[in-house]
Order: structure tokens, then C-alpha cells, then sequence
């Protein structure tokens, strides 16, 4: 059942990948009046989804790959919609639509867990408020980026001076702004804890040679590039193309880090 | 179903003309109610606005309209003849859905003239001088204008230069709430533009000029601030928005100030309007990241292509309303037809009765049963018999040769002319 509540939201997110795609040929106001109830609706469903699937497995920690995008595409969607609430923002619907409608596919082509699927660590809650925290860290950070090269998109065309055109309907400036700003203050706190709790789970079941490991060092220059992101955008104000090229390199070494579970020994228990 | 219009506008009548026949708001519903006492006229509907006065009816025959402005305003209608026109049925249609979607108006596209239908509708409904048919043509009016907002840009771009500048500074941040404007030069075009930037919700105004008695006359005007001139560039970092309109031969604000300016408010962007020739402002400045530097060429191009994009949108909602116009044109001849549907099937149902009373006496005592079974016998043949004819009569309605089959069926059911006896 949870796979079948997963196969609706993939379907009513498939409106909000068409709205993406179809606002590159100048989208049309229908798309725009029905993308907005429909995704809503499928994040709903996504939410069902998820809690069918965590009470089928006694486990809330996602025990595979396919459950882990469920997750990020979830708290993606939830990310998307507090933008949405507060600045009526639906530009980075753009970027995010075809990414959750990509994440929640290849989770749904995935199994629903059986009721004998083994909790892969024993403090499996811990596990769960572990990967909780850092995917909120990295959803900030993926809005943060996005907003990042809106800003500079809006940018561009104030100096070019060209009025019009599908870019045209891109939020104001200050509006994207905001945005990155707020989703970096929003989601250090939780890169942070997130970061502690893997650390303090990893040395109770490793010891101290947990730290060694690739992923833990690219997930602690990710904190580093982090720190540094927001420490210039507080002190000296950065924005536009400088914040912009930064908030890139953020996220490109926070994807590589991501990837680096398929070369960590100590940060495998989540099978691929 | 007649409409009738008669009417001036900015186009067909100067300002004079449309002075002696605009009706102020408060003799609005006298001059409804007059209009309506007119021989004819069923319904009536008086839009004036200062591009236009319009007189819109429903007639049962031929009403004559100039006969009501000669009575009402006391024109007469030679004198004006050529400034008037006069539409009627499908051309008055047109018209009104034209007026209502903005097409008609001065500056095309513009939003207030919708209201100002919507305004006249409702005094004239409030009088009761608007039933079906009016109704009808209004309250379609209003949906096609909405579609013609929704599905075209024509109402969604600027095309005056104070106008573009707000847009432009709207782009930048968001929203004018609480925003500094500060005005280097206190010309007619830099007021104009300021009046604009308040009206969007700009929050402070500081005002420097050469001759600083005008600074501080325009300050007092707009509850803003005037500064000495020599304090420019010491003021200028306080302010988001820099209209600049001096009569200087060299920029005032080169490079360096830019980047000085940037490093004092940490960044925060500042939009540079330059409405001065020569420039006051070096174009090199918009190459700094957060300084936005518009001319007055750059405002002027954008509001003309503005404008070249608004005419190209007028020809789509151009199509809009020539469909519009076809569709409602169908429904009322469809409508048109339903008085003689109606008197067909009453024809239909006398007989029916009248036939039934008469075999009633002879058949003696009868179950319920029987009376329901010769019932539903009677009205069965009948409703096929009529079928063909109606269904005739509707799918022809909007067809040329309607009103020749209509005029058939009445003579060979031989119905009277006119509605029904109900």
C-alpha cells in the first residue's frame, strides 16, 4: 500500500514537473492555477506514504535507497511549501518539481518493505533523527543555491536591460534574497545537530576510527563551506554572483558527500 | 432582442462635446429612469466616465436615442452628429465587450474602465432598468473581460516611463514599502516620477537641488527631506532609489561613488534612475554587482516595447471578443426562438386536453390505471410529433433562414404573433 500512495504522488507530481517544463515555452495560468492544489495533494499522499511504510517495517529509519529519496523528495516538498506560504514565491518550484518528481520515481520503483526487514541498527530511532536533521540541512542548502541562481538570473536581466520574456516573472530580487538567506539561518542549525548525532552514533559503534572516512570528512567540509556561506552573506552582506558562486561550490561538495557513501565503511548501513 | 447603443468617446468627440454630455454620478439614476420612459426602450444602462458617455438599451422595436439626448441633455444631435455613433445588435455587443476588456480605452489595457461598467450596471440594476436581457449582455461582458485579463498580457506592462521606473524598482525590491528615494535635481520629471514612487508605497523622500529653495519647496509638498547639494554623496548612501535630473555636463556619480556607496550599506542593491541628458550617472556604474543604472533611453525603449507588446496583445483579445461576440450572438437567436416553442407546445397540450375531455364522457367509468395509460398515450404521440419541429427550430435559430422557418411553423400551427397566453 505504501507503494501505491508513493505511485499517486509521483502522478500529481507529474503536474508540477509538466508546470516546470511547459514555463520555459511561457507557461500558461491554468497550468499555474492547478500545479499548486495538485502537488499540495501529493505531498499529502507522499506523507501517507511514508508513514504506511514506517509502520509495515516497525522502523522509521529508512532501511534502503528507495526509502531515503522518498524522504529527501518529502522534506523537499515541505521545504517548497514554506517558501510558498511565505513569500508566494513559485519559482523555485523549477528546480525543485522536476527534482522530487525524479527522487519520488526512482523511490517508487522500490519494494514495500516486509514486516520481517531487520532493523539495520539498533538504535534505529537515533538513526532516524539523524538523517532527519541533515536532510533538512541539505534541502536548506538546495534552496539556499536555487534561490542563488534565481537572484542571479533576475540579476543579469536588470542589467541587460531586457524587459519581458519568460524570465521576466521571476520574483524581485530582495524576494530571492531572502529566500537564500533565510534557508541557510533555517538549516544550519539543523546541518549541525545532524552532523553531532551521526558523529556521536558512529563513535558508540565504531569508536574513534570512525573518523577516517571519507564521508565523514566530506560531510565536515560541507559544515566548513556552510559556516563560510553564511558567515559572509551575515557580516559583509554577500549577494548576487559572488553569494551565488559560493552557494554552487556548497552544494557541489554537499552532493559529492552524498555520493560518498558508496565509498564509506562506516556509513553503509544504509544498503544501496 | 434589440440592443441599441448611442454614445461619444475620446476617440469620435473632443472634450467639449463629451463635457456637455457627461451625467454626474449623483443624476445618474434620474437619467436612467428618463432613458427608460423612452418610447421602446425596455432597458437602459448610462456609462459615463471622462473618455466616455455611453447610452446602452434594450428595445422592443426601433427606440430613438437621439430623441433622448435631445430631451435629456438638451443637445441636439445634429450638431454633434459627427462626433456620435450609433450601434446596433451585433456591433453594440461588440462594443461593449470591447469597453468592458479595456479596448476601447485611451491607454489600452488600462484597469479602471471594467469598474467603471461594473458601477454603471449596478446603479441601473439598483433602479431596476436592467432585466434579461442587459443582464445578460453585462454579465457576459464582465466574463469575456476577464478572459481577455487572464489569457492576454495587455494589462500587464508599463508604458510610461514613471510607470516602467516603479516596475523596475519593484523588480529589484519586491516591494516600495519603506524605501528611500533620493531626489538629486527637483525638475517636473523627477517630481512626476517621485509622485509615482510614493504612490507605490515609497516610504521617505529626500530631496537635493542646485537652487535649494526649490529642494525645500518640493520637500515640503511631498512631507520629504531637503538636503544641501554639496552633502550628496554623504546622503546618497542612505537612499535604495537615486533619481537623478540635474543639468550637470559631467556624471555625478562615477564608479568610485559606486562602489564607496555599496561597501557603506553592505551591498544591499540601489537602483540608479537617470533621467538627466547629459547622463548623471556613468554607465560603467551598472556594471557594479548590486547597482542597477537606467537612462532614460533604457526607461523610454522598455515602455515602447511595452507598448508594441500591448498592441500585439490588443489583437489577440481582438479575437477573444470576435468569438465572444458569435457565441453570445447564437445564444440570443437560440433564445429568440423559445416563444414560439412555447406556443407550439401549448397549441399542443389545448388540443390534447380539450380531445381527452371529449372521449372522457363516452368511455363511462375508468381505473386510475386507464386515465394514466391514455395519459401517457396522448402526451407520448405528442411530444414525438413535436420533436423534429423543435429541434428544427433551435439548431436553425442561429441560422439566416431562422426567421422564415419560425414564421412557417406559426402559420401552419397557425399561432398567434407574440408570446403565449400562459
Amino acid at each position: 500500500m505504501p507503494l501505491f500512495w508513493l505511485r499517486v504522488a509521483l502522478a500529481l507530481y507529474g503536474v508540477g514537473l509538466v508546470y516546470a517544463l511547459a514555463s520555459f515555452w511561457g507557461g500558461r495560468q491554468v497550468l499555474t492555477r492547478i500545479t499548486m492544489p495538485a502537488v499540495g495533494l501529493g505531498m499529502t499522499f507522499h506523507f501517507v506514504s511514508l508513514i504506511e511504510n514506517a509502520m509495515l517495517s516497525h522502523i522509521l529509519a529508512p532501511s534502503s535507497m528507495h526509502e531515503m529519496e522518498s524522504l529527501l523528495g518529502f522534506v523537499l516538498m515541505v521545504f517548497f511549501f514554506v517558501i510558498y506560504a511565505r513569500y508566494h514565491a513559485t519559482a523555485p518550484g523549477l528546480a525543485v518539481f522536476p527534482l522530487v518528481f525524479l527522487l519520488t520515481a526512482s523511490a517508487a520503483l522500490g519494494t514495500t518493505p516486509s514486516a520481517e526487514s531487520t532493523p539495520l541498527f539498533v538504535s534505529a530511532q537515533w538513526v532516524y533523527v539523524h538523517v532527519a536533521l541533515i536532510l533538512v540541512g541539505y534541502s536548506a542548502l538546495l534552496f539556499s543555491f536555487i534561490a542563488s541562481i534565481l537572484y542571479l538570473i533576475q540579476e543579469r536581466n536588470l542589467k541587460r536591460k531586457t524587459a519581458g520574456g519568460f524570465w521576466s516573472r521571476l520574483p524581485a530580487l530582495a524576494v530571492m534574497d531572502d529566500i537564500g538567506y533565510k534557508c541557510l539561518i533555517w538549516g544550519f542549525p539543523f546541518m549541525t545537530l545532524g552532523l553531532i548525532s551521526g558523529a556521536i552514533l558512529a563513535e558508540a559503534r565504531f569508536g574513534p576510527r570512525y573518523f577516517a572516512d571519507p564521508k565523514i570528512l566530506l560531510s565536515i567540509l560541507v559544515w566548513l563551506v556552510y559556516m563560510v556561506l553564511l558567515y559572509t552573506r551575515w557580516s559583509a552582506g554577500w549577494r548576487g554572483r559572488r553569494a551565488a558562486y559560493l552557494a554552487t561550490f556548497a552544494f557541489a561538495v554537499a552532493m559529492v558527500a552524498w555520493a560518498a557513501n558508496n565509498l564509506s565503511h562506516t556509513h553503509r548501513f544504509i544498503a544501496p | 432582442m434589440n440592443f441599441q447603443l448611442i454614445g461619444v468617446n475620446h476617440n469620435s468627440a473632443p472634450l467639449d462635446v463629451r463635457e456637455r454630455l457627461a451625467v454626474p454620478e449623483a443624476r445618474l439614476p434620474e437619467a436612467i429612469q428618463q432613458l427608460v420612459q423612452q418610447p421602446g426602450v425596455e432597458e437602459g444602462l448610462v456609462l459615463s466616465t471622462c473618455n466616455r458617455v455611453e447610452v446602452l438599451t434594450s428595445t422592443s422595436q426601433n427606440a430613438d436615442l437621439r430623441a433622448f439626448l435631445r430631451s435629456y441633455f438638451g443637445v441636439s444631435p445634429e450638431a454633434i452628429q459627427s462626433h456620435l455613433y450609433e450601434l446596433r445588435e451585433r456591433e453594440a455587443v461588440r462594443h461593449v465587450f470591447r469597453v468592458a476588456s479595456s479596448l476601447d480605452s485611451m491607454v489600452v489595457g488600462e484597469p479602471q474602465i471594467l469598474g467603471q461598467v461594473k458601477e454603471a450596471y449596478a446603479v441601473a440594476r439598483g433602479l431596476g432598468a436592467v432585466h434579461s436581457a442587459l443582464e445578460a449582455l453585462l454579465s457576459r461582458a464582465f466574463a469575456v473581460a476577464k478572459r481577455v485579463r487572464t489569457e492576454t498580457a495587455i494589462g500587464s506592462s508599463s508604458v510610461s516611463i514613471a510607470s516602467v521606473a516603479v516596475q523596475l524598482a519593484e523588480k529589484i525590491f519586491g516591494s516600495l514599502e519603506g524605501k528611500t528615494v533620493y531626489l538629486v535635481g527637483a525638475g517636473k520629471m523627477a517630481e512626476l516620477a517621485a509622485r509615482h514612487l510614493i504612490g507605490h508605497g515609497a516610504q521617505k523622500i529626500i530631496i537635493s537641488n542646485r537652487t535649494h529653495e526649490r529642494a525645500v519647496q518640493l520637500a515640503e509638498a511631498f512631507g520629504g527631506e531637503a538636503v544641501p547639494f554639496d552633502r550628496l554623496h554623504e546622503i546618497a548612501g542612505s537612499a535604495d532609489i537615486i533619481l537623478t535630473s540635474t543639468g550637470a555636463n559631467e556624471p555625478i556619480f562615477r564608479r568610485e561613488h559606486g562602489e564607496r556607496l555599496l561597501r557603506g550599506r553592505r551591498n544591499r542593491p540601489v537602483f540608479f534612475i537617470d533621467i538627466a541628458v547629459p547622463r548623471n550617472v556613468a554607465p560603467e556604474v551598472n556594471k557594479l554587482d548590486g547597482l542597477f543604472v537606467y537612462d532614460v533611453d533604457d526607461l523610454q525603449s522598455i515602455a515602447s516595447s511595452n507598448s508594441t507588446e500591448r498592441k500585439k496583445e490588443a489583437e489577440r483579445a481582438e479575437q477573444i471578443i470576435e468569438t465572444e461576440v458569435t457565441r453570445f450572438a447564437a445564444r440570443m437567436k437560440s433564445l429568440a426562438v423559445v416563444p414560439t416553442i412555447l406556443s407550439l407546445q401549448e397549441y399542443c397540450e389545448t388540443i390534447r386536453q380539450a380531445e381527452i375531455d371529449r372521449v372522457r364522457g363516452k368511455l363511462g367509468h375508468i381505473t386510475p390505471e386507464q386515465e394514466a395509460a391514455i395519459e401517457a398515450v396522448t402526451r407520448g404521440i405528442i411530444n414525438k410529433l413535436l420533436h423534429t419541429p423543435i429541434t428544427t427550430l433551435k439548431s436553425s435559430a442561429a441560422e439566416p433562414e431562422a426567421a422564415t422557418i419560425e414564421e412557417m411553423v406559426r402559420r401552419l400551427f397557425n399561432l398567434s404573433n407574440g408570446k403565449p397566453k400562459s
